[in-house]
């Protein structure tokens, strides 16, 4: 898959926020945006989106993913074909992944030339967030400021799939008074997987119980990663595991959302200010 | 407690999560290997030498047959004798029938992934054959009668407390924990196996398309012993083990040697090239070189032939988070890890016979990062699950449900609704159970019955967007 190399610095973006978070982490979304817009950036957010139908891939439904994909395409392709914006990002290295990278291998399988076409086109302008920031418009910080230790966890699709791990490294070392803390066996899977952590919920949750266990080890008060499905899954663990850390999505903290101190200094457990789940709890 | 690799799927994972110290054994040695893969593969130009083997795979695949023929011409005029094998059944009766014409008692046997996957000690054996294996991890599980659990390291599932056991038991052997000794005496015993067998059987790691050679790495030198000692020998071979040249044949062994325990070069590499020549000091009378298929063109039809490329090095076992977490034995075949769970269904006459297996990963990527020849594991484990998929082999609800999640998906009125009612619905069940759900109804126990689950956020991303678009509009 090639990249689009842009010959100015792009000014618009589509957010495609991803179902996950739109429904369930809208702060997170929310981040994305500010952090765009902050850097000059004119966000739009095509209200049609809904599911990049990578739950249907992942479980080997192609027709169905097939069906959403089409819509998907439908959505983004004209936005990118007119110009009206330069670039789509996510706030999700396995949303992209599907975005950019499988949409393509689904329609070759069923021999539709013209839309593997249009996935190619989208893909090279398809974008995590934090590879957004960093490989396209440059930025080493964002300027957030956070005391606390934090552990950085790539996620497989965003680390294997794009090949991006340098960029939010980058960003989070940018933050003023953040420690950043190694985690144990960092590149191991969370177990989360999609369909996995039903199917196979007790190796999933196996895995997940690995992750928290270095987690703790790390001495971290969060586990900071670049998507929310993992960051499910891991918070799902700590909270069961009754373990001191939680997992945080980059976005948030790139964009001073977590408060003055990752851990507050009297109650261990996250207040609503500290720990901002929901858009009330923030505007 | 023991994973019982004929139960069902769901008891064998059970099994192996409920057992501590398989997890404590399995990760132990899984992390030491493959951390001595990644060295040894830092200390060369490990990408280019991963980047030259695949080409050569490429290059073995596309000439397939050619190669097979070159190998088979050249194998005869070396004066082996050359088998043809489909399935298991005339693997068995190819390798019964070269025991009973030379009269044979007792076999020795080097580690082979392919005899296993031919059940061949167990035909010999009812054939009235005594087989002894001996590899030291071989004969330890073959001492405990259990299958091997890795493809590089069979006895990878046991800590050295076991092993000590099985020794007491099985050899008499008095109470000790030291490895020195427990080798020493395996040693004793098997020395005197290689003299009085009659037939030895290996696999092959790959043989040598031009010159005929078939080649076989280990570390304890008992490849050697049983490839030249008992009068017989017999390769069982894979039909997709060859390399066409002798230069091909190094730079497969590197990355085999590297990639499967991180050493430079195994402490032995046995290369056989025919029979006993006029004036030879030692080497068996007959060599015999079985060819099998079983599934393999089978496999390549399917549109899996990438996975024909495998070296069985064993590196996607040792770089797999689930494969530390339940061992080999719960996969419930001859290959497990990521690779296993790609040929075993792939290899078998129907590909729903193992539709568990391309379902236990989660395509996190970390074994395509350490295969040696680059294969795209998780595309092709997603690619089974579409292909179960079509056959039917899904479960009615899990098709229903996702059927009506892309159906619901795709409008986004509904998207909307959906939105909200989970919102609603799962804020006031969380409120019950005070800020977390603790339990959800199937399918979605699966989730709860380990892990807390978060509720949806009570304004999405999309009523906040709504909000502040209307906001700027009035202002």
């Amino acid at each position: 898959m090639h990249k689009a190399t842009f010959e100015r610095r792009p000014e618009r973006v589509a957010l495609f926020v991803t179902c996950m978070v739109d429904m369930l982490y809208p702060n997170v979304g929310i981040a994305a945006c500010e952090l765009l817009e902050k850097n000059g950036i004119q966000v739009s957010f095509p209200e049609e989106q809904t599911c990049c139908g990578q739950p249907a891939f992942n479980a080997g439904y192609r027709n169905e993913a097939r069906k959403l994909a089409r819509r998907f395409i439908s959505i983004f392709g004209p936005l990118v074909d007119s110009g009206e914006i330069d670039a789509i990002v996510a706030p999700s290295g396995s949303c992209a992944t599907m975005t950019s990278h499988f949409y393509e291998v689904i329609f070759q399988e069923s021999n539709e030339p013209d839309l593997t076409i249009q996935a190619q086109r989208l893909a090279a302008v398809t974008f995590e967030l934090t590879e957004f920031l960093v490989d396209v418009l440059g930025l080493v910080s964002t300027g957030a400021q956070l005391q606390g230790k934090a552990a950085y966890h790539p996620c497989c699709h965003l680390y294997r799939e794009l090949g991006v791990d340098e960029q939010p490294r980058k960003l989070l070392a940018g933050v003023e008074g953040l420690e950043l803390v190694e985690l144990p066996h960092a590149d191991d899977c969370c177990g989360f997987g999609g369909l996995f952590a039903i199917k196979n919920s007790g190796i999933s949750a196996a895995m997940g119980r690995a992750k928290a266990r270095y987690a703790q080890q790390s001495g971290a008060d969060a586990v900071v990663l670049c998507d929310v499905s993992c960051m499910t899954h891991i918070n799902g663990i700590l909270s069961r595991e009754g373990v001191d850390c939680r997992a945080q999505h980059i976005a948030e903290i790139l964009n001073d959302q977590c408060g003055s101190n990752l851990r507050p200094p009297t109650d261990p457990t996250p207040t609503p200010a500290d720990h901002p789940r929901r858009w009330g709890d923030v505007a | 407690m023991q994973v019982d690799i004929h139960a069902p799927y769901k008891d064998r994972i059970r099994q192996a999560l409920g057992d501590p110290n398989l997890r404590v054994a399995v990760s132990k040695a899984t992390d030491r290997m493959d951390n001595a893969r990644n060295a040894s593969m830092d200390e060369i130009e490990g990408e280019r030498l991963r980047s030259q083997l695949r080409q050569m795979k490429q290059n073995v695949l596309r000439n397939w047959p050619d190669y097979l023929q070159e190998l088979e011409t050249n194998l005869r005029q070396n004066g082996c004798v050359v088998h043809w094998a489909e399935g298991i059944e005339d693997a068995q009766a190819i390798v019964k029938d070269i025991a009973l014409q030379n009269s044979a008692k007792l076999v020795v046997k080097a580690k082979s992934m392919a005899t296993e996957e031919i059940h061949l000690n167990h035909a010999m054996e009812e054939a009235g054959l005594r087989v002894v294996e001996t590899d030291l991890g071989e004969y330890i599980i073959q001492l405990a009668d259990e299958p091997p659990s890795h493809i590089v390291a069979p006895v990878i599932h046991k800590r050295m407390e076991e092993i000590a056991e099985v020794f007491q038991e099985k050899l008499d052997m008095p109470v000790t924990r030291d490895p020195t000794k427990m080798t020493s005496l395996a040693r004793a015993r098997l020395r005197k196996e290689f003299f009085a067998a009659d037939i030895g059987i290996s696999g092959c790691n790959f043989a040598i398309a031009e010159t005929g050679t078939i080649c076989i790495v280990t570390n304890e030198g008992n490849g050697r012993m049983v490839s030249s000692m008992p009068r017989v020998y017999v390769a069982v071979m894979g039909i997709e083990k060859l390399v066409p040249t002798v230069e091909d044949a190094f730079l497969q062994l590197q990355a085999l040697c590297r990639s499967a325990t991180g050493q430079q070069f195994t402490v032995y590499c046995s290369m056989t090239s025919g029979p006993r020549r006029k004036g030879d000091v030692d080497g068996p009378e007959q060599v015999h070189v079985v060819l099998l298929d079983n599934g393999r063109t089978r496999m390549f039809a399917r549109g899996y032939g990438e996975a024909l490329m495998c070296i069985r090095c064993g590196a996607c076992l040792n770089a797999c988070p689930v494969y530390q977490e339940i061992g080999g034995h719960a996969y419930g075949s001859t290959y497990n890890g990521p690779i296993g769970a790609v040929i075993t269904p792939a290899l078998a006459p129907e590909i729903t016979q193992f539709k568990e297996l391309p379902h236990a990963t989660s395509l996190c990527g970390a074994c395509r990062e350490a295969c040696p020849v680059k294969i795209d594991l998780p595309r092709l484990l997603l690619d089974l699950r579409s292909d179960l998929v079509q056959q039917g082999a899904s479960p009615t609800t899990e098709a229903l449900g996702i059927k009506s999640y892309s159906a619901l998906m795709s409008s986004r009125r509904m998207y909307e609704s959906l939105g909200k009612l989970a919102s609603i619905g799962s804020n006031v069940y969380a409120g019950m159970s005070g800020g977390n759900i603790k339990f959800m109804p199937p399918p979605l126990n699966g989730w709860t019955a380990y892990r807390d689950f978060a509720p949806f956020a009570r304004k999405s991303f999309r009523d906040w967007w709504k909000e502040r678009s209307k906001k700027r509009q009035r202002a």
